[in-house]
């Protein structure tokens, strides 16, 4: 047992697995605010009256969703940046960080457009009725009525979103991001295979570690301010 | 389209009419600008040439790369979605169990392989099958192995919510004719729940088929490698991963409405609610309340106003 507990903690000294985890955190941090910002306006498109942009958000969502992350990473690396030879920064890893966060946005972004919409559907029409009737014009209805309740019903999808998220910036793999935890999970246990329950188990309790408080909060915050209807 | 109505704006007079007439065509222009952008870009990068796209429409990219690709791909989310289903239903039972060990020793399982990437568990048992040289195809078994334990433990969910999201009436009337909790649940609140929950298992699918190109990574022949296979001899891996793409987008497009129509379909013949899931992650963070709003599924699903 002692033997085994020092050969893991010079596994521990050999190999950076917290920088591995920053890198994940730093990845979802990004997509996460890159992608609530574009899924916001995805979302404004297709809950406006104006039939072109409905048009527009509807098909962005209905491509996006539907394509598998491993492919838009792929993408990102082999035909961005190999075959257009579209660069984001003259540094390598930099370069690979910037189109992994982008890969991440654009995917993510369909399922932010889809949770900020739920949460407007979750607002009943008698919500917005009761606001004209008693004379509030378009924006004053919409901010003092019918956003807060929407915000509220949108909390619990956007957190799953985020949890996976989360999990999905280990595809970043696919985008040559090598310094994320998938890719060290597998360099360690290729060259260590005697520890790869040890390995395999430490990576994975660290994202059990990431991921509950996200969802407890969630779950604490839309019970919270869950609207009793 | 009548379900376009959003709750935001009242129905338009002649001068909102107007207004809304001019966006749409500004819209539409701005939208049509940003295509033929990049449209422009790509045949400025020589991207649009018949020497790059004609490879991918020849008999061969098909027989040899695309069609052998799908099949491996379609083979593995089968595998993955069958397994997936008896886990979860053997775990979401687990979770609905009389027994409290039973019922935290599942909760321990479900909630573990939620919370792990897929591809972390995919590299796993990828190396740890390789090296102990289990199977011909350690790559597709861990493919479907992953899946099966994270899509499982997504479905368990699905189940113990979707007893949890019955009218509490439905377990109160099974008392009350003098059934056993074990027979209510069997034969009251199971049957309903498994109705109610079929629509949200359609987009479980398009998951997994999602999640089977995670296996390009571990060098699974699946659809996606093979794109990039046959894209890198040509060198053109921007066109043979966009038919990639497309033919995953046709495919999971069409399961998505098969869920949008099955969840209309089934309305009328359970109590608990019919939704398709959101089509990524745990669809079920806030566990199910009877009911209660701050339900994901119930939130993410309205079907009426996909």
């Amino acid at each position: 047992m002692g033997d085994f507990l020092s050969q893991f903690a010079e596994l521990f000294a050999n190999y950076d697995v917290l920088g591995a985890f920053w890198v994940n955190i730093q990845l979802t941090f990004w997509a996460a605010i890159f992608s609530l910002i574009l899924g916001t306006v995805l979302a404004l498109m297709r809950i406006s009256p104006i039939a072109s942009l409905q048009w527009a958000g509807t098909a962005y969502v209905n491509i996006l969703r539907n394509t598998p992350l491993t492919i838009i990473m792929t993408f990102m690396f082999l035909a961005v940046w190999t075959q257009l030879q579209i660069r984001m920064s003259d540094d390598f890893a930099t370069n690979f960080f910037r189109f992994a966060v982008i890969g991440l946005t654009v995917y993510h972004a369909a399922f932010v457009c889809e949770a900020i919409r739920s949460g407007v559907n979750t607002v009943p029409l008698g919500q917005a009725e009761a606001a004209r009737a008693i004379g509030l014009p378009f924006l004053p209805a919409a901010r003092l009525i019918i956003l807060p309740q929407a915000f509220r019903g949108a909390i619990a999808p956007l957190g799953n979103t985020l949890i996976a998220l989360l999990k999905n910036s280990t595809v970043a793999a696919a985008a040559s991001v090598s310094t994320e935890t998938s890719t060290l999970m597998r360099e360690m246990i290729e060259s260590n295979s005697d520890l790869i329950y040890a390995i395999f188990m430490t990576f994975a309790i660290g994202f059990v570690i990431l991921v509950i408080p996200i969802g407890l909060l969630t779950t604490y915050l839309s019970n919270r301010l869950a609207v009793r209807r | 389209m009548s379900s376009q109505h959003s709750v935001l704006f009242d129905a338009p007079g002649p001068r909102a009419r107007r207004r809304i007439a001019l966006g749409n065509v500004v819209g539409a222009l701005v939208v049509l600008g940003i295509a033929a952008l990049v449209v422009a870009e790509l045949a400025r990068k020589g991207q649009l040439s018949w020497d790059l796209w004609g490879p991918v429409f020849t008999a061969s990219a098909w027989q040899d790369y695309f069609i052998p690709g799908l099949q491996n791909t379609l083979r593995a989310a089968g595998f993955a979605i069958v397994g997936a289903v008896v886990f979860g239903l053997v775990f979401g039972a687990g979770r609905l169990a009389r027994s409290r060990t039973v019922r935290w020793a599942s909760g321990v399982v479900v909630e573990f392989f939620r919370a792990v990437p897929v591809l972390l568990m995919m590299i796993f048992f990828w190396l740890l099958l390789g090296f102990n040289r289990i199977g011909t195809e350690p790559a597709f078994l861990a493919v479907v192995i992953a899946l099966i334990l994270y899509n499982g433990s997504v479905i368990a969910e699905l189940v113990r919510s979707g007893v949890g999201n019955l009218p509490k009436g439905q377990s109160e009337a099974g008392l009350a004719v003098g059934l056993t909790g074990g027979q209510t649940l069997r034969s009251i609140q199971l049957p309903q729940a498994l109705i109610a929950m079929l629509p949200a298992l359609v987009s479980q699918l398009v998951v997994v088929l999602k999640d089977t190109a995670l296996g390009q990574i571990i060098t699974y022949d699946e659809l996606l490698r093979a794109a990039q296979i046959f894209g890198n001899g040509n060198g053109n891996n921007l066109q043979t991963l966009t038919i990639a793409a497309l033919v995953f987008i046709v495919i999971n497009w069409a399961l998505t409405s098969v869920a949008r129509w099955l969840s209309r379909y089934l309305s009328g013949r359970t109590s608990g609610a019919t939704a398709a899931g959101p089509g990524i992650g745990n669809p079920t963070v806030v566990a199910g309340k009877p009911g209660g709003p701050g339900n994901a599924i119930a939130a993410t699903g309205d079907p009426s106003a996909m």
